[in-house]
């Protein structure tokens, strides 16, 4: 286990090296670079913007500016938000409880109701059930989040008035309720894709799992159905599925900067494309190494957890 | 190689076993018949309407659809809604075929390299394609564009190079499986180059699932350009895109609906038509992957 453990950590390590470096070129990319800041205000001459270059140390050599970016990074020190000077990561981190709890309950929808599509599809095979499952996976991937939202929006918000539009909570009332009822529309908005996605790998486990010879077996003891498909099929067709929630990190991430947006949700979405906005590209290069680390991080605790149930794995 | 073969007719493309599957597959078919019509409108359409997509006519703000010869209502400028969406639908799907064709050939190309030279050089490409995988594809698309000045072809590009990866990893797969294969050997004794073997020996064999990917990857490409269109950061208005067209879109969502319902509706259907065919295809060249 030791062995396997140091073994990943070690490639997430390389992989965030390979992350940074796609972060310091796409930096690098901005018009007038790190100083795009300073070359908007009109006040500023040619000397003044070379001497701010020595000062911040932009002359200098590339591969040297990486290693320095690199290690300002690492200690916590990720610059300071052009709009009201508050350091990045405190700026991200006053963003980070709304999105996560988005993110978290459309999860928590999207693994409830497409493992129940994905195993019901998989025991009533070619069903009408099942028929209908892949085609509407399919279209429901396909429709724009976004534009799921304003549908929902109109329909519940403007139409029928039941749940609001936007905001995560009524300004002067804080109760868990309002934060609850505000909370609806948006995560089940996001969870449409995931549900897609999710019901179909839960579909294919579950087929892969349900043939097999100990299946067979709880089945000739004489369980019923009911038990052997609770018992002995779910747990295992879930194994591979922590893997998948892992990868599916930064798609169900992406998804919540679109539905924050229509949603006007205070997370992270909603800042970068404010940040965006305001040309504040110290958070939008924070948020963007944020959510790459966020990922890899994302995929190495599930490929721990999935170690830790499954030992064909750490000793494979 | 049988002399039979030899005696036989050559049998036409379109009698191959993988159209007959694919001819038999109703989702793919309803996803050409779909794609089809909506390109044949969107080109030869705009000739047809009785209004241009950029006339402005702002007595007529607002119009409901089906008033007058408005058959899809107007715009906030009094613009003609389906002029727009048709003009619109040109280059989105513009957008989103070439992005495919760029993306593909690079995932295909990394792909090969990786897979073929393996060891250092192999693992380094792939690495690069996980840490790309890591950020949200639309962050890194948002960004871009918003970066870098936004034209139509600069945002097909800053498409392709964040969705190029999934071609990668199945080109690789594909090619380190086929490395070892007399083939490819008897090609090294023959001393062809190595680009040669790469790229004319290996990479047709992975046709199959290239063409799956590159389908998906179409419709992946219009839902982008759509998220970063309608936040503002695509498709630069006056030239109009499906996701542009929703730009402002949920503003008037209570006095005009069908500003938001029209492209809407119409980037589903586009997207759906895609994702069927790729489904189609799958099934029809027989490519294992993913869930079925």
């Amino acid at each position: 286990m030791l062995v396997f453990l140091l073994n990943r950590l070690w490639q997430s390590v390389i992989l965030l090296l390979i992350v940074s470096i796609i972060g310091f070129t796409i930096l690098n990319l901005m018009p007038g670079g790190p100083l795009a800041q300073f070359a908007l205000d009109p006040g500023m001459t040619q000397a003044d913007m070379d001497r701010l270059a020595e000062q911040m140390g932009l002359n200098r050599p590339l591969p040297v500016q990486y290693f320095d970016w690199l290690m300002r990074m690492l200690r916590g020190d990720w610059g300071t938000s052009f709009r009201d000077g508050v350091p990045v990561l405190d700026v991200i981190g006053r963003h980070l409880f709304a999105t996560l709890l988005l993110m978290g309950s459309s999860t928590v929808i999207a693994i409830g109701i497409g493992t129940w599509i994905g195993i019901r599809g998989a025991t009533h095979r070619y069903s009408m059930f099942d028929y209908s499952a892949t085609v509407g996976a399919m279209v429901a991937l396909s429709i724009p989040t976004f534009w799921f939202g304003l549908v929902g929006i109109y329909v519940f918000s403007l139409r029928l008035g039941w749940l609001p539009a936007g905001n995560m909570y009524t300004i002067g009332d804080g109760s868990v309720l309002n934060y609850l009822h505000h909370l609806i529309l948006p995560s089940i908005v996001l969870s449409l894709v995931n549900v897609a996605v999710w019901s179909r790998y839960m579909r294919s486990a579950t087929l892969d799992v349900i043939n097999q010879d100990f299946v067979k077996t709880a089945r000739a003891k004489g369980l019923t159905e009911r038990r052997v498909l609770m018992k002995h099929v779910v747990g295992n067709a879930l194994l591979p599925m922590i893997t998948l929630a892992g990868m599916q990190l930064p798609s169900i991430l992406g998804g919540a900067l679109v539905t924050e947006t229509v949603f006007t949700w205070p997370g992270m979405g909603r800042l970068f494309l404010d940040s965006l906005g305001y040309s504040d590209y110290p958070v939008v290069m924070g948020l963007l190494m944020f959510s790459a680390f966020l990922t890899v991080l994302g995929n190495l605790i599930a490929d721990v957890v999935i170690a830790m149930v499954d030992p064909r794995i750490r000793l494979g | 190689m049988s002399t039979a073969s030899l005696s036989e007719p050559r049998s036409r493309w379109w009698q191959g076993r993988a159209v007959r599957r694919f001819a038999r597959h109703r989702l793919a078919l309803i996803g050409v018949v779909m794609i089809t019509a909506l390109t044949l409108a969107c080109v030869a359409g705009p000739w047809l309407l009785p209004y241009d997509s950029l006339y402005i006519d702002l007595r007529a703000r607002f119009a409901p659809p089906m008033t007058g010869q408005h058959y899809l209502g107007t715009d906030p400028l009094g613009r003609d809604i389906a002029a727009r969406l048709l003009m619109a639908g040109r280059t989105s799907l513009l957008v989103g075929v070439c992005a495919m064709v760029l993306s593909t050939l690079l995932g295909a190309f990394v792909g090969v390299v990786a897979g073929y030279r393996g060891g250092w050089v192999g693992a380094s490409l792939m690495r690069m394609v996980d840490a790309f995988l890591a950020f949200p594809s639309i962050f890194l698309v948002l960004a871009l564009a918003a970066l870098l000045k936004p034209s139509p072809t600069m945002i097909t590009v800053i498409i392709a190079v964040t969705s190029w990866m999934e071609v990668a990893r199945i080109v690789e797969a594909e090619v380190r499986s086929l490395r070892e294969r007399e083939f490819v050997q008897a090609g090294r004794m023959l001393g062809l180059s190595r680009s040669h073997i790469m790229f004319r020996e290996i990479l047709p064999n992975a046709m199959g699932p290239i063409i799956v990917a590159a389908t998906l990857t179409v419709a992946r490409a219009i839902l982008l350009e759509a998220y970063v269109s309608f936040l503002g950061y695509g498709i630069q208005p006056p030239l109009p895109s499906w996701g542009n067209m929703l730009n402002g879109a949920q503003q008037y969502l209570a006095s005009a609906p069908w500003l938001a319902i029209v492209p809407g509706i119409t980037i589903t259907m586009a997207v759906t038509s895609f994702n069927f065919i790729g489904d189609g295809l799958r099934d029809a060249l027989d490519v294992r992957s993913g869930p079925g």
